[in-house]
């Protein structure tokens, strides 16, 4: 019970200090934005409709997990300033804790750039999902979390690094592969409406025990890399 | 370790000269004495190095995994055991990303003529390429990282690679297919032609006796550079502590 009050104390101080900024989530919308643009301008979806159902999963979850590198390299750096961070290390509440509260506040911003992006991306690139649209409602969450508890990990672990805003695509993306490979299959079977509803099942199964493992090893292994001296 | 004695020297020496030999043999057996392949032609040659090195490229992501395990377990119990456990996991992450590209590389010539293109996105191929990212950017950490934490975190990434591992391999197999089956163990039909096996074990050996020559190598050149390093941190306390005259 204790711990969980430890982590929602560093989720709510997590969310306060966004909240005073509003640096990532605007960061991060922006720059989403910009990729769906791009991509837009490269492709020229809305002439092409079935080719743009077959690939627009894929350049959702691609300007998403570029977004969301560029906000967690920033998620860890703030709290380098004033020696914050050793304060942290000397709290006696578990280090898991702080780990787990700011991995939930990386999520919340990802979710609400989602929130914010899914109706842009739609009328961007004229889409009409084929498939159960509410789906998705599950798929964007468990692939979102897949993407951000590593990610947290990672900008961490490359915090003391030389060049960490290099370093953490570097490690995120191998070992995201897997989970990216299966957000992007169910994704695109949903709005293609090209998979049977068992592989679909299966695929979010995957990311479902992806999010576990991933999840459970990171929280075994933070105290490690934030005392790694 | 510390001193390389003569003995010590022979022996590593002895050993490089079994893998030469041994390899030497692998090589007449698989290029002269085995009739060609009766689909492929001599191209199947290529197998018996393709296959023996892909084998031991899943060997050597176990033993980086075993080694930061134990480094991380003795890194506060016992500090000179984990340095070595350290300089063994960067050499076998090393081993492993040069056992997977020669696989890789490999592979690719032999599907230009086989498969008629370089590459297919296809499960065994995507897992393998998957596993040489990972300990491509292993190493990448532990080159960006600055001393002194480098080995913990660079053991705490081997440990997220090594659970990926087999998440990879299933989930890409769920993906898709195109490669063979396993020879070995692969379903009934599987299992190679009698006049293949010679030139199969003679290559799988001579292959994993060069693995080790490399790893024991790099392992003792890693050690060597740990205890350069730990020989200038000494000198520079020793001469912080000096009295200024």
């Amino acid at each position: 019970m204790i711990y969980i009050r430890h982590v929602i104390d560093h989720l709510h101080k997590d969310l306060r200090l966004e909240w005073r900024s509003r640096d990532s989530i605007n960061g991060m919308l922006f720059f989403t934005l910009l990729v769906v643009v791009v991509f837009g301008l490269a492709f020229d979806p809305a002439s092409y409709p079935t080719t743009t159902r077959q690939i627009s999963g894929g350049i959702l979850w691609v300007a998403l997990l570029f977004a969301s590198i560029t906000a967690l390299n920033q998620s860890w750096a703030r709290e380098l300033r004033n020696q914050v961070l050793e304060a942290q290390r000397m709290a006696p509440s578990p280090a898991s804790a702080l780990f787990l509260g700011k991995a939930l506040a990386n999520m919340l911003f990802v979710l609400v750039v989602e929130a914010i992006l899914a109706p842009i991306f739609i009328v961007f690139f004229n889409l009409h999902v084929l498939g159960n649209i509410w789906l998705l409602t599950l798929i964007l969450p468990l692939g979102t979390w897949a993407l951000v508890v590593n990610g947290t990990f990672f900008a961490a672990l490359g915090l003391r690094a030389r060049n960490r805003e290099l370093l953490l695509p570097l490690l995120l993306l191998p070992i995201s592969l897997p989970a990216l490979l299966a957000m992007v299959q169910a994704t695109t079977g949903v709005l293609t409406a090209d998979l049977d509803s068992i592989q679909i099942d299966t695929w979010i199964k995957q990311l479902l025990g992806y999010d576990i493992i991933f999840t459970t090893i990171c929280i075994l292994l933070f105290e490690t890399v934030l005392n790694a001296e | 370790m510390e001193q390389r004695t003569p003995t010590l020297r022979s022996v590593a020496w002895l050993w490089f000269g079994i893998a030469i030999v041994v390899l030497v043999v692998g090589f007449r057996e698989a290029i002269f004495l085995t009739p060609a392949d009766a689909a492929q032609g001599d191209v199947g040659r290529i197998f018996y190095y393709h296959v023996p090195i892909a084998m031991l490229s899943l060997l050597f992501p176990y033993l980086n995994f075993a080694a930061s395990l134990a480094y991380l377990f003795w890194r506060s119990r016992d500090p000179l055991k984990a340095l070595t456990a350290d300089a063994f996991a960067v050499a076998s992450a090393e081993v492993a990303v040069v056992y997977s590209s020669i696989v890789l590389l490999s592979g690719m010539l032999w599907g230009r003529v086989a498969w008629g293109i370089w590459w297919a996105w296809d499960g065994r191929l995507t897992s393998m390429l998957l596993l040489w990212l990972l300990y491509v950017s292993y190493l990448m950490l532990r080159r960006f990282s600055a001393t002194g934490q480098g080995q913990t975190l660079a053991a705490v990434l081997s440990i997220f690679a090594a659970v990926d591992v087999p998440i990879v391999y299933m989930s890409i197999r769920w993906w898709r297919t195109q490669h063979p089956a396993p020879v070995f163990g692969g379903g009934p039909n599987s299992g190679m032609d009698k006049s293949m096996l010679p030139a199969f074990f003679w290559n799988l050996t001579g292959w994993a006796i060069w693995g080790i020559v490399i790893l024991l190598f790099r392992f003792a050149l890693e050690r060597k550079r740990q205890l350069a390093e730990q020989e200038a941190a000494l000198q520079a306390i020793e001469a912080s502590l000096e009295i200024p005259q």
